[in-house]
Order: C-alpha cells, then sequence, then structure tokens
C-alpha cells in the first residue's frame, strides 16, 4: 500500500467534500425559507413579498448550480480514487444512492427550472408548488446521503460476503439499513444545521441592507422571518446534538472519546472539558477547565458511570484525538453563540428596537461565515472521528484505495481541483457581491410612487454607498 | 428475463435518455462559438438555460445507478481512467458555470471567456463520451482481479478518437436542429444551413465509424451474428438518419428532431446489443471481462433498486414532461434569462 496515494487521497477527498458542502446546506435552508416566504406571498397578496421570493430565488438558483457543479464530483471520487470501498458498500449504496437520484436530483432539477425561469410562465400556485418541491428535493438529498453516511458510522442489515480483499458487505434487510441505529438523529442535527446556516444567511444580507439604509421594508420583513427560524433552530440544535452524541457513545466509543479526549477510563465519574488543549502522545489534557461527572451524565444520563476512554481502545483503532476535540468543541461553542445571537435579536425584536441597534446588526452582518464553520466542523468531527475506518471496525481507510491509480495522477487532479474551485469560488463571490449590490427589484405601487421617481431613488441610494462590496465594479444592473 | 439483464436495460434507458437530453446541450455548446453577436449568444444558451440542469441529472443517476447494480464495473472503470473521468468532470463544472456566470458581468472579455469556456467544456465531454463508448466496444486491458492495467494514453486508440469525433458530430447535428426549432428569424435561417452542414459530417463519420467497426471489431459484431433479429434495429436507424435530411427539406424541423432522437436511442440501443453481455470486455483474457453477472450487486439490492425505479420513474417522467411543456416554443430573452 502506497501511503503517498492514501494520503494524497484523503487530501482530494477532503478538499472536495468540504468544498461541496458549502453549498447543499444554503440550499436546504434557503429553500425552507423561499417555500415560507412564497406563501406569505400567496396569502397576502404583497407584492413585497413576491420580491423578496424573487430576489432570494437568484441567490438560491446560483448557489444551486455550484452545489450540482461540484457534487458531481463526489459521485465520480468514490470509484476514482476508492474504488476498493465502492466494491465493498456498492451493495448496501446501492439503493440509498438510486433512491437519491430518482427522488431526489430530479425533482429538485426539474423544477428548479420553474423556480427560476417560469414566474411568468405558470400561474403563482403552481409556482408555490414547484418551490416546494425544490425545497422538498433538496431535504430528500440530504436523507439519503446521511443515511448512507449513516451505514459507514454504524453499520446495519448487512452481511459480509467473500473473504480477505475480496470481502464485500451485501444487504439484508433494507429498512434496517435505511434505519441504522445512528441514521435519524444524524439527519436531524444535519438538516437542522443547514436551516441555521440559511437563516444566518438571509440576516447576514438583511441587515447588511438595513445598515445601509437601503430595500428597507424588504430587509426588515427578510430578517424577521429568517431571525424566527434560527432562534427555534439554534435552540433545537443542541437537544438534537444531545441525543447523537449519546447514540455515539453507545455505538462509537472511540469517537466519543476523541471527542471528549478521555485517555484514561478510570472508576471516577467522567468529566466534560469546556476548554484544553489533549495531547495524544502524552494522553492528557492541558489547560483544560472541566465539569465533573458532566461527560458521564451526558453520555449515559448517569454521572457515576465511568466514560469508556481510550486505554480500552486498541492503539492502531484510534482516531486522530486532536483533531476531532477541537473541531467538536469549537463547533458546540458556536451552537452556544448562535443561541445567545438569536434570543438577543429576538428579544430587541420583541421590544422593538432591534432594527435601531447598529452594532448587533453589524453582529449579524459579520457572523455568516460561523454556520459554515459548524457545519463544517460537524462533519470533520463525524468523519475524522470514524477514523482510521472508513466503514465502521469493518474497512479500513487505508484498505479502501483505488489499486489502479498512482500518487502522480491524484496530485495532478488535487492541483486541478484548487486552480478550478479557487476559480469557481471567486467568481461565486463576486456574483453573490453583484446580486447583493443590485438587490431585490423595487416594489412600484403605482398610486403613490411613480416608476420615474422610483428609478431616481434607486439609482440615489446606489450612488450613496460604496466601498463596502466585496469587489470593485459598481453598478452590475441585469441585462433587461 | 433476470434483474441483471433488467438493470443493464434500464442502465441502457437512463444513458439514452442523458444522449438524447444533453445530447442537445451539449451540441448547442458545441456550436456556441459559431455565432458571434452578444444577443444571439444568449439565444442560444438560454435556448437550453431551464433544461440542461435536469437533463444533466440523467448522467448523475447514470452513474449512481452503476455504482448500485454493477459496483465492481464502476469501481474498475472509474479508478482504472481517472484521468479521463477527471477531464470530464473538469468539462461538467465549466460547462455548468459557464452557463451560469456568462451573464453576470457586461465586460465583453469576461463574456467570451465564458463563451469558449462552455464551447470547449462541451465539446471536450462530448468527445471523451465517445472516446468511452469506442473503449468499451474494443475491450480494454483488465487483469483477473478486475483492476485496469493500462494508462490513459493506451485509451486514446484511432477507433476511439473516431467514435469520439463522431459523437460530436452527432450531438452538433442534434443540437443544429433543436436550435432550429428553438429559434426564429435571422438567426433561424442560418441555422437552417448548419442543420445541413452538421448533417454532412454526421453522416460521413457515420460510414466510417460502422465500416472501422465491422471490419476491426470482432466482438462488436458477436451478438448480431447470434441474434439477427437486431438488424431490424440496424434498418430502423438508417431509416431515422435517412429522414433527418427529408424532414429538414420539407420544412419540418419536429419531424427531423423526432428522428435525431431516434438516431441516438437507436444507436445506443445497437451499443448495448454489441456489449451485452460484457460490461467491460478484457482484452487481455475474455474470462477477467467483467459481466452483467461477476460485477453486479446482489439478486436483493437489484430487486430493491427495481422497486425504487418502478415507483420514481413514473413521477420523474411526468414533471420532466411537466417541466418541458412549461418551457416549450421559441426563446424569448427576459427578465430571468442568463
Amino acid at each position: 500500500m502506497d501511503v503517498s496515494v492514501l494520503t494524497l487521497s484523503r487530501i482530494q477527498f477532503a478538499l472536495t467534500i468540504m468544498f461541496h458542502y458549502l453549498f447543499p446546506p444554503l440550499s436546504i435552508g434557503l429553500g425552507g425559507l423561499l417555500v415560507i416566504m412564497e406563501a406569505m406571498y400567496l396569502k397576502t397578496g404583497d407584492p413585497h413579498y413576491e420580491g423578496m421570493t424573487k430576489f432570494w430565488t437568484k441567490i438560491f438558483a446560483v448557489n444551486f448550480a455550484m452545489g450540482v457543479a461540484t457534487g458531481i464530483t463526489m459521485e465520480f471520487e468514490f470509484g476514482t480514487n476508492w474504488a476498493t470501498y465502492s466494491r465493498y458498500v456498492g451493495d448496501v449504496f446501492g439503493s440509498a444512492l438510486a433512491a437519491e437520484g430518482i427522488f431526489a436530483f430530479f425533482l429538485e432539477s426539474g423544477f428548479l427550472a420553474v423556480l427560476v425561469f417560469g414566474w411568468d410562465k405558470v400561474s403563482p400556485r403552481i409556482h408555490f408548488f414547484s418551490t416546494c418541491m425544490v425545497a422538498l428535493g433538496a431535504l430528500f438529498s440530504s436523507v439519503w446521503i446521511v443515511i448512507a453516511n449513516s451505514w459507514q458510522q454504524t453499520p446495519a442489515g448487512f452481511h459480509i460476503v467473500g473473504e480477505g480483499l475480496r470481502a464485500r458487505a451485501e444487504i439484508t434487510d433494507f429498512w434496517a439499513m435505511v434505519f441504522s441505529p445512528s441514521s435519524m438523529q444524524r439527519l436531524v442535527h444535519t438538516v437542522i444545521g443547514a436551516y441555521i446556516l440559511g437563516a444566518f444567511f438571509v440576516m447576514s444580507i438583511a441587515a447588511y441592507y438595513i445598515l445601509k439604509g437601503r430595500h428597507l421594508d424588504f430587509a426588515k420583513r427578510s430578517f424577521t422571518i429568517a431571525l424566527i427560524v434560527a432562534a427555534v433552530m439554534s435552540l433545537a440544535e443542541p437537544i438534537s446534538g444531545d441525543l447523537q452524541a449519546k447514540k455515539v457513545a453507545q455505538t462509537q466509543p472511540a469517537k466519543l472519546a476523541a471527542m471528549e479526549a478521555v485517555f484514561q477510563t478510570g472508576s471516577q465519574p467522567t468529566p466534560l472539558y469546556l476548554f484544553g488543549l489533549p495531547n495524544a502522545k502524552e494522553q492528557r489534557v492541558n489547560a483544560g477547565v472541566a465539569v465533573p461527572g458532566l461527560l458521564s451524565l451526558l453520555a449515559y444520563g448517569d454521572s457515576q458511570k465511568p466514560v469508556t476512554g481510550l486505554d480500552q481502545i486498541p492503539g492502531r483503532d484510534w482516531p486522530p484525538v486532536a483533531v476531532t476535540f477541537y473541531s467538536f468543541h469549537l463547533m458546540v461553542w458556536l451552537g452556544v453563540f448562535f443561541v445567545v445571537l438569536t434570543l438577543a435579536g429576538l428579544y430587541c425584536l420583541w421590544r422593538g428596537t432591534l432594527f435601531e441597534k447598529r452594532w448587533l446588526l453589524w453582529v449579524f452582518v459579520l457572523a455568516v461565515p460561523l454556520p459554515y464553520a459548524a457545519n463544517q466542523l460537524g462533519w470533520v468531527t463525524a468523519e475524522v472521528g470514524r477514523q482510521p475506518w472508513v466503514v465502521y471496525g469493518l474497512l479500513r481507510t487505508s484498505d479502501a484505495l483505488s489499486k489502479a491509480v498512482g500518487a502522480g495522477q491524484v496530485l495532478g487532479s488535487i492541483i486541478m481541483f484548487i486552480i478550478i474551485y479557487a476559480l469557481l469560488f471567486a467568481v461565486w463571490v463576486f456574483v453573490l457581491d453583484s446580486k447583493i449590490k443590485h438587490g431585490p427589484d423595487e416594489v412600484v405601487i403605482p398610486p403613490t410612487v411613480t416608476a420615474h421617481s422610483g428609478l431616481f431613488g434607486i439609482a440615489g441610494l446606489r450612488a450613496g454607498i460604496g466601498g463596502a462590496s466585496l469587489t470593485e465594479t459598481d453598478d452590475v444592473k441585469e441585462e433587461e | 428475463m433476470d434483474l441483471n439483464i433488467f438493470w443493464f436495460i434500464l442502465l441502457g434507458v437512463l444513458l439514452a435518455g442523458y444522449a438524447i437530453l444533453d445530447g442537445f446541450d451539449l451540441g448547442v455548446g458545441i456550436l456556441h462559438l459559431v455565432v458571434k453577436r452578444d444577443q444571439e449568444r444568449r439565444v442560444l444558451m438560454n435556448s437550453i438555460g431551464p433544461l440542461w440542469d435536469g437533463n444533466e441529472v440523467w448522467l448523475v443517476t447514470f452513474g449512481g445507478a452503476l455504482f448500485a447494480a454493477f459496483p465492481q464495473a464502476y469501481a474498475t472503470a472509474f479508478s482504472g481512467f481517472y484521468t479521463a473521468f477527471m477531464m470530464l468532470l473538469f468539462a461538467l463544472i465549466f460547462r455548468a458555470v459557464s452557463m451560469e456566470f456568462r451573464s453576470k458581468d457586461n465586460s465583453a472579455a469576461w463574456r467570451s471567456f465564458w463563451d469558449v469556456s462552455f464551447c470547449a467544456a462541451s465539446a471536450l465531454a462530448t468527445f471523451l463520451f465517445g472516446v468511452a463508448v469506442g473503449n468499451a466496444m474494443s475491450g480494454m486491458p483488465i487483469g483477473a482481479d478486475m483492476e485496469f492495467q493500462g494508462t490513459f494514453i493506451s485509451l486514446l486508440h484511432p477507433y476511439a478518437l473516431l467514435v469520439g469525433l463522431f459523437a460530436v458530430a452527432t450531438f452538433a447535428m442534434h443540437g443544429s436542429i433543436y436550435l432550429y426549432l428553438k429559434t426564429e428569424g435571422a438567426l433561424q435561417q442560418r441555422i437552417h444551413g448548419w442543420m445541413w452542414q452538421t448533417f454532412g459530417i454526421f453522416l460521413v463519420l457515420y460510414i466510417l465509424t460502422t465500416i472501422f467497426t465491422l471490419v476491426a471489431m470482432p466482438l462488436a459484431t458477436h451478438n448480431f451474428r447470434e441474434h439477427p433479429w437486431v438488424w431490424i434495429v440496424v434498418v430502423l436507424n438508417v431509416l431515422a438518419i435517412a429522414n433527418i435530411p427529408r424532414a429538414i427539406f420539407l420544412g419540418r424541423p419536429g419531424y427531423a428532431f423526432a428522428s435525431s432522437c431516434a438516431t441516438i436511442a437507436a444507436l445506443t440501443f445497437l451499443f448495448g446489443v454489441a456489449l451485452f453481455p460484457h460490461l467491460i470486455y478484457s482484452s487481455l483474457n475474455p474470462d477477467w471481462s467483467l459481466t452483467v453477472y461477476n460485477a453486479a450487486s446482489s439478486h436483493k439490492t437489484l430487486a430493491i433498486m427495481a422497486a425504487i425505479a418502478a415507483l420514481g420513474m413514473p413521477f420523474v417522467l411526468a414533471y420532466t414532461s411537466v417541466v418541458y411543456w412549461v418551457f416549450r416554443g421559441k426563446v424569448q430573452l427576459g427578465k430571468f434569462s442568463y
């Protein structure tokens, strides 16, 4: 086994999956918000909600295209870089992938056409139906992917056929595979994370408009809807996280031990580290602040029972402790921050002072990278914490590689990916920035505002801003 | 009919669906640089604007179904042809983002960059599909362990290159007929000329490829000797091809497009016949080939997936038709266009 092929393939997979996962959570989260916005439009007939839905649809479309383009990479990569893994899991994953293609992808991309291009081609009700189908499709794709990934974490409903290098998993019970011990908890946690991200994304742009005094009516309404969603979801996430961590304690003790840097099992209740610097070599946590017995309580619901430590796990089966510990703890603290921030926002909204509190709005503007980070860190915890296994307890990552691929080929494709993804990212930021600068189309209500003065109004506003954008282009008014 | 054969056929249906639907998208991309004016290029892009994404899903689903039904073949092909698949991937990514990003800025340099990228990516992806078909027909060096033993360069033999060019010509013709249906006025008049030109190139390459296959690809013709009834499809294929110029001449582009779809479907079918029961034919030792039996998932998985497909495909076909119906008619550049 060539170590460099392994390292390079892992780097490439991490690079491409993390880049890809910038986009799906926004598609899922924003998709849900679009359904709410368009439902408000249908219910009230208020053109402000129509303008709002149209604006966020444009952002959704760009994001969705990025998700599709980078998602095909993932489907290819299982075969190109992890052929042995593909042979091993193909029989089990097959049904999940087939279901994803047929139920999710066709649904999303078919109705996306109507959502984006169909405003004046179909009735509002049919359009709303399409929006719901796109949001549902985005949700479905997360369902099947998380099911497949959960099977790698907690395999169920299968038996092993063949021996040694020829061994592979074959499905025995489809529903046991779908509802593998961890799948539903993980799915809920993933989807809530996506809704938090979508809501923070909307709040960031809306708060920016409020601060700049642009599109005020649009921005305040968007912000309010997103804030409520963000608060509910941020409160729900720790509960779902707790349920999931209990499952990890039960099914993947090595991962939990790494997440919490539990090196020795001991006979005392296990403390929970709020902070700390784990040192795997010396098997201790430096500069740690711990709450006695809390981990035992959280993991088992029993504050006396010691948590299984890494001393119970053979050294060759240890996951990397530091990465797992840091990513997990950072994610948790980010989650705490989301709860505090959204509750503060809700309180100010209730008091009616939210939109005057400029510093708080700036926090919302700048907070948008944090839910992205939290989503990524959660997956890092899940995937790095599963190492050295690709299928937990069954197939090692180092055995899962393609045999026909050399280090040079992988290095070449990594370089290509870095170039292309850097370009894509730059262009994505540029396009997003131009959409944001352009803003929603102003709602023109004939008796009060004429189209003429409305246009001058916008032009005046445009001239007033500038500088704060991410790129240097000025007026990027779209054609037609 | 056992489930292995059922899934072989279903993969063929997905492949044909992809080739017909994304075929005209890729064809439009290949022809994109022929028009020079910005407004005309926008018409070309927007003729496929709302549809290409859904069409590409046929490929994604084909890939997923291959992984699911025949994981050994998926693993062998994707790892063995690593460089080719990476190139295909980059082409598909560029094709997608070129359309998405071209209209986002007005500068001429920005737009011509994405125009060239759109055309090159479409042509490269099509060419690679053709090369893949050519290699499947000729067989590849597959060892007893089901692993590919050749190199990327060894995939680029003359027959594969010819099929690659044939694929480009086929999609260009298919795309030009599609464009003729979707455009009007002076642009449509010019596209009328393209239909004849691309058909001419297609016909020459069709004849060359057929002769090369009959003379030098004994594997590909084996099933035709065993099962003479498949010659009916060959005849239908020839009739469909012959109907393309006839329909263009008679001014019935709809029939020409239907014939072009039928041609692609027939070619995919013949490709399947030539291959069956192999998925990847080993040129080192026929016994090492990957077939629909030794490369397949278990009977249970094939059965579950057949149930999923039976449940899902009617919906897919229904709303795909609805979307095509919504976007029927000529391209109109509007507020929501690229």
